[in-house]
């Protein structure tokens, strides 16, 4: 199981959180339509280090910017989504 | 090759099953070929084979980065069957299925396909209405479907919970009869052991490193053992896709996930069909040697690891447990996973990509296996004659853009497991 350190909790499994999407296929309002389709139906999907969005949807239900290898399972950052000013 | 037949297994049972020859041979890459198949599992396989037998095209290797068989086709829960409700679906699914019914003649090689039925049960009002839809839809396709009341389906699997205070109730289903399982690691071996007696190149520990691009058109691979020039590749490495596709440029519809199996210890006959729970996504069936071969939901977060999470072991027992109780009293002898494409339709990609002499077979989901056949069959034609045969067309790599996807399970423009 994966232990994911919450900004707010602290380390919490897994079971926890939920993924959302990758970081870059968020897609801003006034995107062109070429990058609208490139993000909406393309995935870089690397196999290393990913930026990701995740919830934390059984705690605290922040959104958290989640940085994480895809094949070794190790979690290498976790920031909240917009950090207060 | 050796042939092989019923005398020839039982002299080798006299004789301790030492004097088997090697299945295929270890060839050295050669310099060139006319065309090079990225990925020996069994779609990449099966298209070599294809390619040999149909289009007399046999100066072809399979390159593979592991052993052949190590990869999903020896991490499925091995299920065959082609009912699937969309009719680009099913055109490709039966097409499969037809060839899965000759292919241990075919091969000579026993796949040990079973045709023992592939119910689908149905646990609400709304699962029954969809199951009747589905099945009329086959029908209209002459594809065989039936539909079964619960008093049907408790003939058929007497095990079965079919009270009303069953965690999920059992209504009916849908059983295609045709479908079954196969012997997923003889799949590989099967094709392997053909295509290269054809002359087909089946070179393992190769892994591709890139690919070889001038002007608009590929013209080879660079591998870990040397390079090698090419007429035409063809990319057939289900985890690898979206890797490989970036070698040249590319970037995929394409999400990679762990979808993990497990077996339980074996027992005695008591489950002679495969039991598949879409509602509650959970799949059954028992195995030659009697063990209980279980499947369930992927992961839910892209992955690469082939290790898969252990809640998720607990999710599918629970599921399976509260269809057939009786299988609480087994023990879970090993659980894998596998890296699937999910792709953002729930339907693969085959066809041409944008480099010239490049082709893409990719994004199979859950559902690759069943196909094994058929892909090969399919991607083989379109790698010998450079066009897509009309029963692939529909499954483009420019279908996403045109909104044209072929959406089997209605998810919309996001990966297959949401």
């Amino acid at each position: 199981m994966i232990l994911i350190p919450c900004p707010h909790c602290g380390p919490r499994a897994l079971a926890e959180f939920s993924f959302e999407r990758p970081m870059e296929t968020i897609l801003p309002l006034d995107a062109s339509t070429e990058a609208a389709v490139r993000r909406l139906y393309t995935r870089e999907n690397p196999r290393g280090p990913s930026r990701e969005l995740w919830r934390h949807a059984y705690g605290c239900r922040a959104w958290l910017n989640i940085q994480r290898d895809t094949a070794t399972h190790a979690v290498l950052a976790v920031d909240l989504l917009d950090p207060p000013a | 090759m050796m042939r092989h037949s019923a005398l020839g297994l039982l002299r080798g049972g006299f004789e301790g099953h030492k004097r088997w020859p090697r299945a295929w041979r270890a060839p050295e890459p050669r310099s060139a070929y006319d065309v090079i198949i990225v990925g020996g599992g069994g779609h990449g396989l099966a298209t070599a084979y294809y390619l040999a037998k149909v289009h007399n095209i046999r100066n072809v290797a399979v390159v593979e980065k592991g052993w052949i068989g190590g990869g999903n086709v020896g991490r499925n829960t091995t299920i065959v069957r082609s009912n699937y409700r969309l009719p680009e679906s099913q055109a490709l699914l039966e097409l499969s299925l037809k060839l899965w019914e000759g292919l241990s003649d075919e091969l000579n090689y026993n796949v040990m396909f079973s045709q023992r039925g592939a119910l689908m049960l149905g646990h609400s009002d709304a699962d029954m209405t969809k199951l009747a839809e589905r099945g009329d839809a086959l029908r209209c396709n002459g594809i065989d479907a039936e539909l079964l009341s619960r008093a049907e389906v408790g003939r058929l699997i007497p095990l079965l919970d079919l009270s009303p205070k069953a965690r999920f109730p059992v209504q009916g289903g849908l059983i295609q009869r045709r479908g079954g399982t196969a012997r997923h690691d003889a799949v590989a071996w099967g094709y392997a052991r053909a295509a290269d007696a054809l002359g087909v190149d089946v070179i393992q520990n190769c892994e591709v490193t890139g690919l070889t691009v001038r002007g608009a058109r590929i013209t080879g691979v660079s591998t870990t053992r040397g390079d090698i020039a090419a007429g035409r590749v063809g990319l057939c490495a289900t985890g690898g896709s979206s890797r490989l596709a970036a070698m040249a440029g590319m970037r995929l519809p394409i999400e990679c996930h762990n979808l993990q199996a497990f077996v339980s210890e074996p027992v005695k006959p008591m489950i002679d069909t495969v039991i598949m729970s879409q509602s509650i996504h959970c799949y059954i069936s028992q195995s030659d040697k009697g063990e209980i071969v279980l499947g369930g939901d992927p992961d839910y977060y892209p992955t690469y690891a082939q290790r898969g999470m252990s809640m998720r072991i607990e999710d599918v027992a629970a599921q399976a447990i509260s269809l057939v109780p009786a299988l609480s009293r087994l023990r879970l002898l090993r659980a894998w996973a596998g890296t699937t494409d999910m792709s953002f339709d729930g339907s693969p990609i085959i066809g041409p990509a944008p480099v010239e002499d490049l082709f893409i077979n990719a994004g199979w989901c859950y559902g690759g296996f069943k196909a094994t056949p058929g892909s090969g069959w399919l991607y083989a034609d379109l790698l010998a004659t450079g066009r897509p045969h009309p029963v692939i067309a529909p499954f483009s790599l420019g279908r996403f853009e045109q909104g044209a996807t072929i959406d089997e399970a209605g998810v919309g423009p996001m990966p297959h497991h949401r």
